[in-house]
């Protein structure tokens, strides 16, 4: 008994106007050697209160340290209570894709306030209504660069999350792509080796704030890249947009990354957003939705869906992608925390993020522990070594209820001694006290 | 109404951010911000009224009848609303070791299990985030699995119906292969003689949605099955349709070896506005092998992510995929049980009656049986009254209705696709089929009144070439207020 | 305002819907009303560049209107000499005047013994019917 209104009578009146005997006679045409005549073999249907303890026990059985500094592109920023409020709208939650712009003026103006944002925030001139995460925005802008340069290369540094990087080279395949790493060294990556690897590449992706918390050397990077004839594609964080250069005004074709940092929990990985905005030229040739302004015939101003030509439902094999399912109603609840920082609230947000990373890694030394990046200016992020396996040292800082951070040792075996630390401004200085405290040599 | 710029006002603030007491070192000259972004300055009451007044200009399942087809916009629960929000799975971050996340991997291992039973093959990822992710992954596998027997260059074709919605295509670009197209007959299958001219040694697979966009069950299935599988073919189940058929069959057992599910469809996960979604395969066994790592595995007592896949195609999205997304269906399918049979039984119910109540007043391209969809034609109202798909759908909405799907399948001219779902009451069929009724006198009639549709919405109709022509995709701040 | 329906009697066509007007070595070449109206009004002229070689039977460009995509299918093989920048601004002209003002590219003919295999007026009727 789940949702459906279905009462005997109904069912005996349908039947009858349809014609046939039984409910089994409408699936006649499926052969009986497809037919399946079992019970499904699932567990026996709950009722809401015991479907709520079923899932109330499995939520407990999750651990949730009682204070963490994981970040590694998931980040925990504080979500205000009007993005929940806003989520829940009927309105919004169980709205279809809107295709029917006089059914659908709320979700059109949300998505075009959205991608407003999104080209302030980072400098560009279109932004699509969202892509699937900050992984997948990156091989959706491979597939574009390849279409547009005509080349078969991508080049992608190694300081860009181990994540995106695994998505991009899952989905060259297919596009027919070569991916190429640009080393770090001394946590960035030097303009120069870009320069060198960008030679008949398609684009070049750079994550900035990098892996590692580090600031690249942005614009020199950006140029390389142009010099080489390979587009720019910076892969960037929403809230360090309050303090960063925009990737539009230093010389990048595209920019994108995960939106989560803005309006969205972190909820084990999903569902979130990633955004991918660009310079005009490489508007035709976006993936993903987007809302254009228009007029009604009565001259009133109004959003539709636009340049839908791009897509698959009308290009079909030639799409600029597959993409129909995005991610608005994520973008949505960015849209909302955005609004509600406003650009002073964002600012203050990014400082506090560096201000207390800084006390962090002040902290830290003074109680013996080397940054692994002593050199480098970072945002939110740093890296730290521990002095032994940094796997070991998180299991057993998590003992003690602080979950240090992300161990680089699981994607770059060389870093084993280090962790990466991440400082949102829902931290405190009695936190990070306490770390120090519990890392400590 | 205003946008959200327009009602800015510099020094209006919405949140209040803490400020230790501590200095904020300099950025590096050359990389700091010199303009700040023009996000909207408005205190919180403003924000919140902003949203509700948007959200007020937009229609969803809660207010009322949207019976589009290939959609399955059935009724989203409140109460999973409820359990995405419970502290153990909103605040768990993904990177946690996996001893920390015990009760989001038993999850995603009990979906996985039911992922099984629905569809009748053994190996799940939940990693990618919407069907077309599901289907491009899933043309993934294939091209690792034939390169892995060493048929990888001989194989380079997808055959795919002329009925197949837009993303099946697309995907097959994005895979690498080149899509093979087949005919539909007219009795709404596959056009099985056209098929053995298309199907041979350098065929990699079919992929198919069953029930079709037409809403019929493919007649010719098991002779599809053979050929494909006598060529070394392998068949790609595209799970749209997926509503039909749950607990009645199972595309394991139809032939196909590759399956994509739409959790926003079938699986009742919210549509947002245009997503999230999740798109989980199923996969044969033999081509488990090549799924996205990592998998949800069982160990001992417990569940680990097993990142030890060495012929896995890689990763197609973050992390172990949209969680928040799984709970939601999960909930769902534990809410039904056994009885998601009667799910889609009560799905292919309603769109019988509504196809039979429907069927005089407009064309009925494929008289038979339909699943839990059926494709109607206003060609009829087009060529005697001047009537269009499209203003049909526009006077549905004077009735409160959101228009089903139109223009689709492609193959049907002036489609009009409908799928009731099965969380709709008889009372809501019957009063939409009275109004569509009334509609196709009213094309008779007042074919003139019925073009000013529709009436009272926040905008009439649109102008979409202008949209495309010059397109504005952002607000332009230097204009002044255009607001009416 | 979108032109009648005409089929003019000095061009030569193709079952693709394009038509050429051939000018001694060169062609003038663009879509006939058929293809405009079944497009609808068109929003988007993605041309070649001056200079590009285009094949009889490739496609050298595209056209789109709001709702559909269509590649540009030439009748002639030849060199782009120029690009009617008139469509390329103002993509409707094609709609309005389809042989005139909305013609699409100039070449200079590689192979003119292709005309032969063109349809006539009559033979391009035929088609529609």
């Amino acid at each position: 008994m789940s949702y459906t209104s279905l009462t005997d009578a109904d069912r005996d009146a349908m039947l009858e106007a349809i014609g046939v005997a039984s409910i089994e006679e409408l699936f006649r045409d499926i052969p009986e050697a497809m037919r399946f005549r079992g019970a499904l073999d699932v567990p026996p249907a709950l009722s809401e209160a015991e479907l709520t303890r079923h899932m109330e026990q499995l939520a407990a059985k999750n651990v949730l340290d009682e204070v963490s500094f994981l970040g590694a592109g998931i980040y925990d920023h504080y979500v205000p209570a009007v993005v929940d409020a806003v989520l829940q709208r009927g309105e919004f939650l169980t709205a279809y894709t809107p295709y029917q712009p006089e059914l659908s003026q709320g979700v059109l103006q949300a998505i075009f306030e959205y991608q407003t944002a999104i080209c302030e925030l980072t400098g560009m001139d279109v932004s699509n209504a969202s892509g699937y995460d900050g992984a997948t925005v990156a091989a959706d802008v491979c597939f574009v660069a390849k279409a547009t340069t005509g080349r078969s290369k991508i080049v992608i540094t190694e300081a860009t999350n181990p994540q995106v990087r695994q998505v991009v080279k899952t989905f060259a395949r297919g596009f027919g792509l070569e991916v190429v790493e640009v080393p770090h060294s001394g946590g960035v990556t030097d303009p120069a080796a870009v320069r060198a690897a960008a030679q008949d590449a398609a684009a070049v992706i750079f994550q900035h704030p990098n892996f590692f918390g580090c600031l690249e050397q942005a614009p020199e990077i950006a140029a390389a890249a142009n010099d080489a004839g390979a587009l720019p594609v910076a892969h960037v964080d929403l809230i360090s947009l309050g303090v960063l250069e925009a990737p539009g005004n230093y010389g990048c074709a595209f920019a994108i990354g995960e939106g989560q940092s803005a309006g969205n929990s972190m909820s084990y990985g999903g569902p979130h957003y990633g955004f991918l905005a660009a310079r005009e030229p490489y508007m035709r040739r976006l993936p993903g939705r987007i809302v254009g302004e228009t007029v009604d015939i009565a001259g009133k101003r109004g959003f539709v869906l636009t340049l839908q030509t791009r897509e698959q439902h009308i290009r079909r094999e030639k799409a600029t992608s597959n993409i129909t399912t995005n991610q608005t109603l994520l973008a949505l609840a960015g849209l909302v925390h955005l609004s509600l920082l406003g650009p002073q609230g964002l600012r203050e947000t990014a400082e506090t993020c560096m201000a207390l990373s800084a006390y962090a890694k002040d902290r830290l030394q003074a109680k013996g522990l080397e940054l692994l990046f002593p050199e480098q200016a970072t945002f939110k992020e740093f890296a730290v070594r521990v002095g032994r396996n940094g796997r070991e040292v998180t299991r057993a800082a998590r003992t003690q209820g602080v979950n240090p951070g992300y161990p680089l040792v699981r994607d770059y075996p060389e870093l084993d001694d280090a962790i990466l630390v991440a400082v949102t401004e829902r931290r405190t200085v009695e936190e990070i006290d306490r770390l120090a405290e519990v890392l400590a040599p | 109404m205003k946008l959200i710029y327009e009602k800015s006002r510099p020094g209006r603030r919405g949140l209040e951010i803490p400020k230790p007491d501590l200095p904020v070192p300099a950025i590096p000259a050359g990389l700091a911000r010199k303009t700040p972004p023009r996000l909207p300055e408005m205190a919180e009451p403003e924000v919140m009224r902003h949203f509700t007044e948007l959200s007020r200009r937009n229609f969803g399942i809660d207010i009322g009848f949207y019976p589009l087809g290939s959609c399955t916009m059935k009724y989203n629960p409140r109460v999973n609303e409820r359990l995405v929000g419970l502290p153990g799975f909103r605040d768990l971050h993904p990177l946690v070791e996996d001893d920390a996340a015990q009760g989001a991997l038993e999850l995603e291992w009990n979906l996985q299990e039911i992922l099984r039973a629905v569809t009748g093959l053994p190996g799940v990822s939940l990693q990618p985030a919407a069907g077309s992710q599901g289907e491009l992954t899933g043309l993934l596998c294939m091209r690792a699995y034939f390169d892995d027997i060493g048929e990888g260059e001989q194989r380079r074709k997808i055959v795919i119906p002329d009925t197949a919605h837009g993303t099946n295509p697309a995907s097959v670009t994005m895979a690498g292969y080149e899509v093979t197209p087949v005919k539909t007959d007219a009795r709404g299958n596959i056009d099985i003689d056209d098929l053995r001219t298309k199907v041979d040694e350098h065929t990699a697979g079919l992929m198919l949605t069953n029930p079709s966009t037409l809403g019929l069950f493919d007649e010719n299935i098991e002779q599809i099955r053979d050929i494909f599988h006598a060529a070394g073919a392998l068949m790609y189940y595209d799970g749209a349709n997926l509503n039909a058929v749950v607990g009645i069959s199972r595309p394991g057992d139809m032939g196909f070896d590759i399956v994509h599910i739409n959790l926003h469809k079938t699986f009742s996960q919210p549509h947002g506005g245009g997503g999230p979604g999740g798109g989980p395969i199923a996969v044969a066994a033999k081509i488990d092998p090549y799924l996205p790592a990592p998998v949800v595995v069982r160990d001992g007592e417990g569940f680990r992510l097993d990142y030890d896949r060495p012929k896995s195609i890689g990763k197609v999205r973050g992390f172990s995929g949209p969680f928040g997304v799984f709970v939601r269906s999960y909930a769902f399918m534990r809410a039904w049980g056994p009885g998601l049979k009667q799910m889609s039984e009560i799905a292919v119910l309603n769109a019988n009656y509504m196809r039979v109540r429907l069927q005089g007043a407009y064309e009925l391209p494929y008289d038979r049986l339909c699943m839990h969809e059926f494709v109607l034609s206003a060609r009829a109202l087009k060529r005697d009254h001047g009537i269009t798909a499209l203003d049909v759908a526009k006077r549905l909405m004077d009735f409160n209705y959101h228009p089903p799907t139109v223009y689709f399948p492609l193959v049907v001219p002036e489609a009009l696709m409908i799928e009731p779902t099965e969380t709709e009451a008889k009372e809501t069929l019957d009063e939409f089929c009275d109004a569509m009724l009334q509609i196709a006198r009213e094309a008779a009639e007042s074919p003139d009144e019925l073009r000013a549709a529709p009436h009272g919405r926040p905008v009439e109709r649109l102008d979409e070439v202008r949209a495309a022509r010059n397109p504005i995709v952002r607000y332009g701040f230097a204009r002044a207020d255009d607001d009416v | 305002m979108a032109a009648a329906e005409t089929y003019p009697d000095g061009l030569r066509y193709n079952a693709e819907h394009d038509w050429a007007r051939v000018e001694g070595d060169e062609a003038v070449l663009g879509i006939t009303w058929h293809a405009a109206d079944a497009l609808g009004e068109l929003v988007h002229y993605e041309a070649p560049e001056v200079g590009t070689a285009i094949a009889k039977g490739g496609s050298y460009g595209e056209v789109e209107s709001v709702k559909a995509v269509s590649d540009l299918i030439s009748p002639l093989s030849g060199e782009v000499l120029e690009v009617n920048a008139i469509v390329v601004d103002a993509p409707e002209t094609v709609n309005d005047d389809p042989y005139g003002n909305g013609w699409l590219v100039r070449v200079r003919l590689s192979n003119p013994a292709e005309i032969e295999s063109l349809l006539d007026v009559e033979a391009y009727r035929k088609e529609l019917d």
